[in-house]
């Protein structure tokens, strides 16, 4: 499957788990349809037939509340049957509204934010001081970023040139409560990390070329730790959800989400 | 305590490669035979208790077994939703270990009192939790912890603390020791006040009065058949340097658990923190945690058992 087509998979798919479990996060989960579709089509190495395959590339999505959407790409790469995405958040299902390692392909667990990064940390450090190649990927908000952890995780991977790190920040400016500048303004982003020792590749989140080539790993000789800093907008691929905050927590009405489905389904 | 413990991980590490040691950035003229030993298994993490937990779980996803370690609460306290989240609930070998637990940094003032991190931790999914009353504890703590998959807590004193087992003790986790026997009553310890357990003993014992001394290095789990042979024993009194949620509150809950019939008393720290300095024997006499308020408790209950 092209990453294009796994995107509009997967986004429509978020639409219809969200929809079908009244569930909030339908905006974060298509804000990383893109990120998500072109890491699970050649850049992280993984067995879908084989979850905890010890030379497995790592993946913590510590934006852990869109866990449809990170749900949906693993049932569409083969993890489980997509069939099994119908049991979003119902009793007794293990598809929690946010990620949980009791799904195959879910490396952690999170939920409570500035998790990830630290985990992440730890894990390169461990496969670096051995003898794996792996790289680990930790996928994060911008919102999130106003946890301290994650500014001491970033501290620790510049210092200690984790180069088989790679952080991504959804950064598609709407957190809880309202901008990013309004709340707690974290521009210039892209200074902050360079300054804590990082390579910094700033992208357009929905430019699949342009993701691809920002998140391969470092030239020989550059062993500091990678963040891509991906542009992205809140609610993308549905016009009405696009930059608006209250998708952080509405679910859709049964014509909302036709409208939504019919116009992520047209995109080429 | 603590070099009991760093004597005995540097000895277990050299045979088991799985061992990692991080700290946060504390440790000075503890730590440095593990870092000179296995600098590949060694990491100063930095002033950074959230993120040298959330790596521990990292590193320890891979096979690892990680112990971090720090002062008094700031490996629990501080890092406790990467300890619930990260370590306890994926069920990872992480071993927290806090030297100064108590008042041991007494003088340091409340920031350094570990009086609820035994409350904090034993309520965790998974959670092991282990409070050693001296040295020869430790040691065989530190062993059985390498040795048993999964989270725990090790909280330790400081250092130079009496040795009160006169031989290796019979340690098991999860099992409680019996220091001294007696028949009247029983008197239950955990971590390094156990000395003040044995003097309350030898106090009772000069009015006549034979207590038992069970040392419970485990707090969770708990042995259940130890303390429920207490409470067929008779009154029961329990003696730690923490307050509310720790010894007491978990030696409660299992009678409760098993349905037993028991009469007891807590001689614990108060829910006021302690605003003033003083050595950790001053403090805890402020606090009322000595042996002579276990005496005055096992007179209590004994007497009015009588009535």
């Amino acid at each position: 499957m092209t990453s294009s087509a796994l995107a509009r998979a997967i986004r429509a798919d978020a639409l219809r788990m969200t929809a079908a479990a009244h569930a909030s996060h339908v905006g974060s989960c298509l804000s990383i349809a893109d990120i998500l579709a072109v890491l699970y089509t050649g850049v992280l190495r993984v067995r879908p037939e084989v979850p905890t395959w010890p030379e497995r590339d790592r993946l913590i999505v510590s934006k852990g509340h869109a866990a449809a959407i990170v749900y949906a790409v693993l049932a569409r790469v083969g993890f489980f049957p997509v069939d099994d995405l119908a049991s979003y958040t119902a009793d007794g299902s293990a598809f929690t509204g946010h990620v949980s390692h009791r799904v195959p392909g879910v490396e952690w667990s999170t939920g409570s934010l500035g998790h990830g990064l630290p985990v992440g940390a730890g894990i390169a450090l461990a496969l670096q001081r051995g003898t794996a190649e792996q790289r680990t990927v930790v996928l994060l908000s911008d919102g999130e970023l106003d946890e301290g952890s994650n500014w001491e995780a970033i501290l620790f991977a510049g210092h200690h040139r984790l180069r088989n790190l790679l952080a991504i920040v959804d950064a598609n400016g709407i957190q809880s409560f309202g901008s990013v500048s309004e709340v707690l303004e974290l521009e210039p982003l892209p200074d902050k990390f360079r300054s804590f020792g990082w390579s910094v590749r700033e992208v357009n989140g929905h430019d699949h070329a342009a993701l691809r080539q920002a998140l391969a790993p470092a030239p020989d000789g550059d062993d500091r730790p990678i963040v891509v800093l991906a542009r992205t907008v809140k609610g993308a691929g549905v016009s009405f959800m696009e930059n608006e905050l209250r998708w952080h927590y509405r679910s859709t009405s049964e014509p909302e989400l036709i409208a939504a489905l019919a116009e992520v389904e047209m995109v080429p | 305590m603590r070099t009991a413990f760093i004597e005995t991980l540097v000895e277990l590490a050299a045979s088991d490669r799985r061992i990692w040691l991080l700290t946060g950035d504390l440790g000075y003229s503890v730590l440095e035979p593990f870092a000179a030993a296995y600098p590949d298994r060694y990491l100063n993490a930095g002033v950074s208790e959230q993120n040298m937990t959330g790596m521990a779980a990292g590193i320890a996803s891979t096979g690892a077994i990680v112990f971090t370690y720090s002062i008094a609460n700031f490996p629990v306290a501080r890092a406790l939703e990467q300890i619930r989240n990260d370590v306890c609930y994926p069920n990872l070998s992480v071993k927290i270990v806090a030297v100064g637990g108590g008042v041991a940094y007494g003088a340091q003032g409340y920031s350094h009192h570990a009086v609820e991190d035994l409350a904090f931790t034993r309520v965790l999914p998974n959670m092991t939790v282990v409070a050693p009353g001296d040295p020869a504890e430790t040691r065989a703590a530190t062993r059985a912890l390498a040795a048993t998959p999964g989270p725990a807590y090790l909280r330790l004193g400081k250092a130079g603390e009496a040795l009160v087992h006169t031989s290796t003790p019979d340690f098991a986790l999860g099992r409680a020791l019996c220091v001294r026997q007696g028949e009247d009553c029983t008197i239950i310890s955990t971590g390094g006040v156990l000395a003040e357990a044995i003097r309350a003993q030898q106090l009772l014992a000069s009015e006549g009065v034979e207590a038992c001394v069970l040392s419970m290095p485990t707090v969770q789990p708990v042995d259940r058949e130890a303390l429920a042979a207490a409470a067929r024993r008779g009154p029961i009194v329990t003696i730690e340097e923490h307050g509310e949620g720790g010894l007491a509150s978990v030696v409660g809950d299992a009678l409760i658990d098993v349905g037993a019939a028991f009469r007891m008393k807590a001689i614990r720290f108060s829910r006021t923190p302690l605003s003033c300095a003083g050595s950790q024997l001053w403090l805890r006499k402020q606090a009322g945690v000595t042996a002579e308020a276990v005496v005055d408790a096992v007179r209590m209950m004994l007497t009015s058992a009588h009535c």
